[in-house]
């Protein structure tokens, strides 16, 4: 039996990562989830074996509450509100791979086993399973916009960290020494309080990071789970939560890093200055200086007379405005008059990379119009008008200013100034995020700035296009 | 200590593999990847269901049953919700006519 299930762990191991592969290009992607989800059944059949059926009716109803909890969750939530749902799958597996450590540790105190492994390994687990649970957990209610919305700090927030974190080690050295270090506290529940410290970190950690990073802040978390796994496998001796857990932990690292960088903003930075991440350079908006206040019927004739080849840049707000069905009613308003549309969509548009890709096509939009940021760049030069929808630091040719350093400075940007025209759907001047005033609001030769809300902004333009 | 080996070599070679397996993707599939890596290492499941096997403990039963279901929903939850959003990639065949007429 042990060979067979060795085997069957092999299997799974090996659709884990042709899965992965196959989620690398949108054709191929969903079978590869599909393949990766039956490599997932195989390991948790085998399992079975492993444990010979012991337990099997508390595994069984636990297992099925959390599937159909799972399943009704993932069926019913918004695109919209997808990342944070991903935030919550993610704290819930980190939080899993803390109780498991938790009860290693207590069977083997009870067991009396010497294991160096173990002892290293068990606290381990704990501290990045509840820091992933809580800061997910965190993470989650920034998104839904339910409690810590923007930053939240307070003095000292790096010394408490570092103290909390010293405080985790010395309790963890207690309770693998078996409370040789502080006597009154008992090995097992040195360890309950390594958890419950380990909550508390992961909590302070994520509420000072501002809403716009948590993309960033739920793929690291990701990977924290993902080495949880990988650890708490080294202590059940178990190979596919080695595998699965380590993949996990390498290719969530390697998406994070993508993502910082796609921000122009180090991972250090925003983990361990997450203050620093928003508000800091707030200029004032310059709201006297002259704008090209544009009405929806001249964007709507411009667009039907002037415009051939047009650009649109979706960004934040657009998703909150749920102007999806919108856009993509305007792109095939512009595609009948026989102009050519292209959408560019920056890395960090909307909530998540890659976010606004799901957004638009599930509105509709063909993803092979959705083109990244070095494919679209290119195009603006022969561009006629660019419809900014809902965004401004990622057009914002300010990141690209040597002579200003400004908390965007660095960050690749859409280059829309290079287009002959540029319209703002936006409501108000007020500069976006980072805080940065927008120097192509005020070019009031190339600038159309319609201040409005994007989902009626767009209707608007679009009836008046039809009209024209 | 021999099984310790063999299982730093598993952790080493599959952390090259993590590493390779992303190094280019489209940003386009960043999302889905991340909700996808997600849902893998719900495998934590694994752990949970030996846990619970072994325990005799109440307290710690209750406590590996929750860890049973957390991790039957980060696998449900997190593979389902990955499919919704990759569904949207399909081909789009009706509008490719359409554009095409």
């Amino acid at each position: 039996m042990q060979a067979a299930t060795f085997l069957a762990y092999l299997a799974a191991a090996a659709l884990f990562i042709v899965g992965i592969r196959r989620l690398r290009r949108p054709e191929t992607a969903r079978s590869g989830n599909t393949i990766a989800a039956t490599g997932m059944a195989i390991a948790l059949a085998a399992t079975l074996f492993v444990i010979e059926f012991r337990g099997l009716l508390l595994i069984g109803a636990a297992a099925l509450i959390g599937a159909v909890v799972g399943a009704v969750s993932a069926q019913k939530v918004k695109m919209t509100a997808m990342p944070q749902m991903v935030a919550a799958y993610n704290g819930v597996g980190g939080g899993a791979a803390a109780l498991i450590a938790l009860s290693e540790f207590y069977h083997l105190q009870t067991t009396g086993e010497q294991d160096l492994v173990a002892s290293v390994t068990v606290p381990l687990t704990i501290l990045i399973g509840s820091v992933s649970f809580a800061g997910s957990a965190i993470a989650f209610l920034k998104l839904q916009e339910v409690a810590f919305t923007g930053s939240v700090s307070f003095p000292l927030q790096q010394v408490v960290n570092a103290l909390l974190f010293l405080g985790i080690l010395l309790l963890a050295a207690n309770a693998v020494l078996g409370g040789e270090i502080i006597p009154s506290l008992p090995p097992v529940a040195s360890v309950v309080a390594v958890l419950a410290a380990s909550l508390v970190l992961g909590v302070l950690v994520v509420i000072p990071i501002g809403g716009a990073d948590m993309p960033i802040v739920i793929s690291l978390l990701n990977a924290f789970t993902g080495l949880a796994a990988a650890a708490s496998g080294f202590v059940l001796n178990n190979y596919i939560l080695i595998i699965g857990g380590t993949i996990v932990g390498a290719s969530g690292t390697i998406l994070t890093r993508l993502m910082s960088s796609a921000l122009g903003r180090p991972l250090g930075k925003i983990i361990f200055a997450g203050i620093a991440a928003s508000g800091t350079g707030k200029q004032a908006p310059g709201e006297d200086r002259p704008v090209h206040d544009a009405s929806p019927q001249e964007v709507g004739e411009y667009l039907a007379d002037e415009a051939q080849k047009v650009v649109i840049v979706p960004g934040y707000g657009l998703a909150v405005a749920q102007a999806q069905g919108a856009i993509r009613e305007l792109m095939e308003a512009l595609e009948e008059r026989g102009k050519q549309v292209l959408f560019g969509i920056h890395p960090v548009a909307g909530r998540m990379p890659g976010h606004m890709n799901v957004l638009l096509t599930e509105a509709g939009v063909p993803y092979d119009k959705l083109l990244d940021l070095e494919d679209i760049n290119p195009e603006f030069e022969d561009t006629d008008a660019v419809i900014v929808v809902g965004a401004n630091d990622v057009v914002n040719p300010a990141a690209n200013d040597p002579e200003q350093d400004t908390p965007i400075s660095g960050m690749p940007i859409l280059e829309v100034h290079r287009a002959k025209k540029v319209i703002f759907i936006k409501r108000s001047l007020s500069p976006g995020f980072a805080g940065v005033d927008n120097p192509l609001f005020y070019d009031t030769e190339k600038t159309m700035m319609l201040f409005s809300d994007a989902k009626q902004g767009l209707q608007e333009v679009l009836s008046a296009l039809k009209g024209a | 200590m021999e099984q310790f080996l063999a299982q730093l070599a598993v952790f080493v070679v599959a952390a090259f593999l993590g590493w390779e397996l992303i190094s280019r993707v489209p940003n386009l599939l960043h999302t889905p990847l991340m909700s996808a890596t997600n849902a893998i290492h719900g495998v934590i499941l694994v752990g949970g269901m030996i846990a619970l096997s072994e325990s005799t403990n109440p307290a710690i039963t209750a406590v590996c049953f929750v860890a049973v279901f957390f991790g039957a929903l980060n696998v449900v939850g997190g593979f389902w919700v990955t499919n919704r959003m990759l569904g949207m990639f399909a081909p789009p065949r009706r509008r490719v006519r359409r554009r095409k007429g």
